[in-house]
């Protein structure tokens, strides 16, 4: 067996080029479909199709074929064997808050709703799992088990509307991840399906299973390697008590090296964030947290466990901010008062929504000691591209959300945006981070996937695609570029004059 | 130090090539501590210990990045000088062990349950394929996902994807206070225990059951600690037995490992936490809250594996016994055909450490 694929090895891995759908005969897809599938689970009039358009990155936008909504697992396994025999693309979706296009439909594929998919299907509190539908959503599973003194640890922002299943295909984070680790240290198992209709479990409810780590790989794999039906989460137990630490900075570069001071004295805080003093200003303004506004940067620093353990780490916090050159230092009283700390922060997109029409959130992520040199970087290209960014910041993890601000009915504005984007991202590969720390690649990022990976690391993507979803069919188009296209990107960049930072290594 | 490792690399890739091209198998070696793990392989020695070296350590941003041939034991003083550690506490099994190895093996020691596994805690890798390519997945951040996971697809692959040449993990800080406890219960009572305690707010971060001793140990904040000694009662161990108990479990050289019971095999078991009890004759010692159960037994294969898998998990021939058949619990046919499709995505000439996962690759 090895034998005969070695010899097949020069030949072209499925994906490595753009593959070809336009032959897709719409009518033929329908009729299959709508023999799988009971009355009700299967659109195809372009009105009902159009609030499947997009997902939360709304300037790309495409209507799929058709929209598939199955109820059960059969139904997914008839889904996609149909598809597979006709050589039809498929699209999974869970909320549609996905930010980086991944859920965008395929002009000639099926757009696979799970929404659903929205039981719990079994909580174990002695176990401490729970074992859900994809389509459920991340609030909802910490809702159900709250009576048990547990909770689901990961909490993007997004988390009263994105499911499971979407933070599954990107291992979604939150503000408390630095403790708590992401989607991938919270999983048990993803039973899912392939592209030929079969029933895979990856994982189980051991801590570890046979043979290779495909739970892993399954996990941020942005529904590009198989359709998850079913979830098995872990459950942490609740916090006695949390407490939250304001500080505020009068220079950014000194709140960058309060985070790694806190750090580097022994403590993992339960949630370590920063925003510059424009994003503060925006949230004050928005939702009264009562931030110091004369402030360069503020840091919020979450303490959580017993009373005790508590007590004790916000001592500790405190001398540290205060040795780092802290101008003031808030601690919160009361519940209260610590949700009124993060009200701000976690208002940080509705703000910059409210301060300018549109605005484009990037995600890279940087060593955190070149935190300063981001952000001078980021105030430089705001005079050149002539568009305001704010910046909120996962500090302790080193993930950086700039929000670009700008009007996309002001003609060229979207077009800088995105190219302010993109220089950014460039530049956290530059300093030895990444393009993407938890929204995923989608469509937005394939560019810049150039600038990461060599040509030999990506035609590896797609063979490790081609293992689970050999016809190539599973969001294809999206997450890895084709060798074709980066050739294209890096003739672009470079004859355009304006590859950044020429003196930095390029990996 | 940079331009005699890229010769050592180039040469390893050459030997690579050639291998694919002659049809030979390379049995990639760090330092042979965990040779009795897995399936027996056969094949021309690569060795790893001349990639060595401690690339970059930044203690506040929780990191370190280290060549695959380093020994295990030079990482872990880099470590502790910093106040570090690897959280998984992974068994070094020899004084030789070696990054790449651990990596590779793929075990984690008695924080596991609590703290994660390795395959949590690593970041990125480099790598040599079966085309003698050299790769770069992941990085030195915490959060990345750009492009699939393939440096956890890389922990306890037993080196039948590649050679590793550069692993970046991530590094925790020590404990401030560490406190054992210990209680008597039988195995049942024991197992109920650990999961009721696994779902309260306390400083857990290993476990360990034996002929009706439960031994608990708690690390974190002091006065998490303390509090936490308070409310659950049992008897404080000594400071300096407790550290060597955990070693001795970590390590697997307590006397419970060494114990011959004519000849049995040693079997582990992972299974869900709260699986009741197995029910198997035989020894038996039970760590990470009960997810973890080794078994000294001599029951027949076929019995280990069924009752795994009712319990919903996985059964290892971990030491002695049968070593030319299986040792790992076989797949079902769809992911067994994944499987397949990976193996020879990453060395498509079948030249890594062939038969060490799976007699068939
Ligand atoms: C205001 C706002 C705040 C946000 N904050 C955060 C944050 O703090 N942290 C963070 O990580 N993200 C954040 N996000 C991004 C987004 O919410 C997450 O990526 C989320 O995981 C997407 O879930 P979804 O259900 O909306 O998935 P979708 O957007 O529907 O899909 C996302 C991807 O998952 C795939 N997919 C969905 N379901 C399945 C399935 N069952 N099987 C296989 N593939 C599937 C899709 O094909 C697509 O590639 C935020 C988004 C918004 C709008």
């Amino acid at each position: 067996m090895l034998e005969t694929q070695s010899r097949a090895d020069d030949q072209p891995v499925v994906g490595e080029r753009e593959a070809d759908f336009s032959a897709i005969d719409k009518v033929a897809v329908i009729e299959a479909l709508a023999r799988v599938l009971p009355v009700g689970a299967l659109m195809y009039e372009v009105e009902d199709l159009r609030p499947y358009e997009c997902d939360g990155l709304s300037v790309y936008r495409q209507v799929p074929l058709a929209v598939a909504l199955p109820a059960s697992e059969e139904q997914v396994v008839a889904v996609l064997r149909t598809c597979r025999e006709l050589g039809v693309p498929v699209v999974a979706r869970g909320a549609g808050t996905g930010l980086s296009g991944g859920a965008l439909p395929h002009a000639r594929g099926v757009l696979l709703s799970l929404a659903r998919f929205n039981r719990i299907l079994h909580v174990d509190a002695l176990a401490r799992t729970a074992v859900v539908q994809p389509g459920v959503r991340n609030l909802a599973i910490s809702e159900a088990v709250a009576a048990h003194g547990l909770y689901y640890a990961p909490d993007p922002s997004s988390q009263i509307a994105c499911t499971i299943g979407g933070n599954v295909a990107e291992n979604a984070g939150g503000v408390h991840c630095l403790k708590y680790g992401l989607t991938v240290h919270n999983l048990l198992r993803v039973r899912g399906v392939s592209i030929d209709g079969e029933i895979v479990e990856f994982g189980s409810h051991a801590l570890d299973s046979p043979g290779y780590d495909l739970l892993a790989l399954i996990t941020g794999s942005e529904g590009m390697l198989a359709v998850a039906t079913e979830v098995t989460v872990k459950l942490t137990p609740r916090p006695q008590l949390a407490q939250c630490v304001l500080a505020a900075f009068d220079d950014v570069i000194k709140a960058g090296d309060a985070v790694a001071a806190i750090i580097a004295a022994g403590i993992i805080p339960a949630g370590l964030e920063m925003m510059d003093q424009p994003a503060t200003a925006a949230v004050e303004e928005f939702v009264h947290a009562g931030y110091p506004l004369d402030a360069k940067a503020i840091l919020l620093c979450e303490s959580d466990g017993t009373a005790e353990e508590v007590a004790e780490e916000i001592a500790r916090v405190r001398e540290v901010l205060a040795a780092s050159g802290a101008t003031e230092i808030r601690v919160s009283a009361s519940e209260a008062e610590r949700l009124k700390f993060w009200a701000g922060r976690k208002a940080a997109f509705p703000a910059a929504g409210r301060l300018s029409p549109d605005y484009y959130c990037m995600d890279g992520t940087i060593p955190r000691k070149r935190l300063g040199e981001m952000l001078e970087a980021i105030q430089a290209m705001e005079g050149r591209y002539g568009l305001r960014c704010i910046n909120v910041f996962h500090a302790g993890d080193g993930n950086l959300h700039p929000l670009i601000l700008f009007d996309a009915n002001q003609p060229g504005e979207l077009e800088r945006a995105e190219t302010f984007g993109a220089e950014i991202l460039e530049l956290s590969v530059a300093l030895g981070g990444t393009i993407t720390g938890e929204h995923g690649v989608g469509v937005e990022k394939i560019n810049q996937m150039c600038a990461q990976f060599a040509s030999a690391e990506l035609r590896q993507f797609f063979r490790i695609k081609a293992a689970f979803d050999p016809p190539g069919l599973l969001n294809p188009g999206k997450a890895i570029p084709t060798l074709n296209r980066c050739a294209e990107y890096g003739r672009m960049r470079i004859s355009g004059g304006e590859l950044a930072h020429p003196e930095l290594p390029r990996f | 130090m940079k331009e005699s490792m890229d010769g050592l690399i180039a040469e390893w890739s050459k030997r690579i090539r050639a291998a694919a091209a002659g049809g030979h198998t390379l049995h990639i070696r760090g330092g042979g501590s965990k040779d009795f793990y897995g399936r027996a392989v056969t094949g021309e020695r690569l060795d790893t210990g001349a990639l060595r070296g401690i690339v970059s350590h930044e203690p506040s941003e929780l990191v370190v990045t280290v060549r695959a041939g380093t020994a295990l034991a030079e990482l872990e003083a880099e470590l502790a000088a910093a106040g570090q550690m690897l959280a998984f506490e992974p068994p070094h099994f020899g004084s030789g062990a070696t990054v790449g190895g651990m990596v590779a093996a793929g075990l984690s020691g008695p924080r596991r349950a609590s703290a994660g596994g390795l395959r949590d805690f690593v970041l990125g890798v480099r790598m040599l394929d079966g085309r003698g390519e050299v790769l770069r997945f992941g990085g030195e951040v915490m959060k990345n996902v750009a492009g699939y996971d393939v440096p956890r697809l890389l922990a306890g692959s037993l080196g039948t994807l590649g050679v590793l040449l550069e692993v970046s993990l991530k590094v925790l800080p020590r404990p401030f206070a560490e406190t054992t406890l210990r209680f008597e219960l039988g195995e049942s009572a024991a197992i109920e225990q650990l999961n009721r305690w696994g779902g309260q707010a306390l400083p857990l971060s290993a476990s360990a059951w034996a002929d009706g001793v439960l031994s608990l140990r708690l690390s974190g904040a002091q006065a998490a600690v303390r509090a936490a000694c308070a409310s659950l009662g049992g008897e404080e161990v000594g400071a300096q037995e407790a550290a060597a108990f955990w070693l001795g479990v970590r390590e697997q050289t307590l006397p419970w490992f060494g114990l011959d019971v004519g000849g049995a095999a040693l079997w582990r078991l992972s299974v869900p936490s709260a699986a009741p009890a197995l029910k198997l004759p035989g020894e038996q010692f039970i760590e990470w809250g009960g997810a973890q159960r080794w078994l000294r037994s001599a029951a027949p294969v076929e019995r280990m594996r069924a009752r795994a898998a009712e319990l919903g998990g996985h059964a290892v021939l971990f030491r002695g016994g049968d070593r030319q058949s299986e040792v790992f619990q076989p797949l079902a046919a769809p992911p067994l055909a994944i499987h397949r499709r990976l193996k020879a995505a990453f060395d498509p000439a079948g030249v890594f450490n062939r038969g060490r996962l799976y007699q068939e690759f």
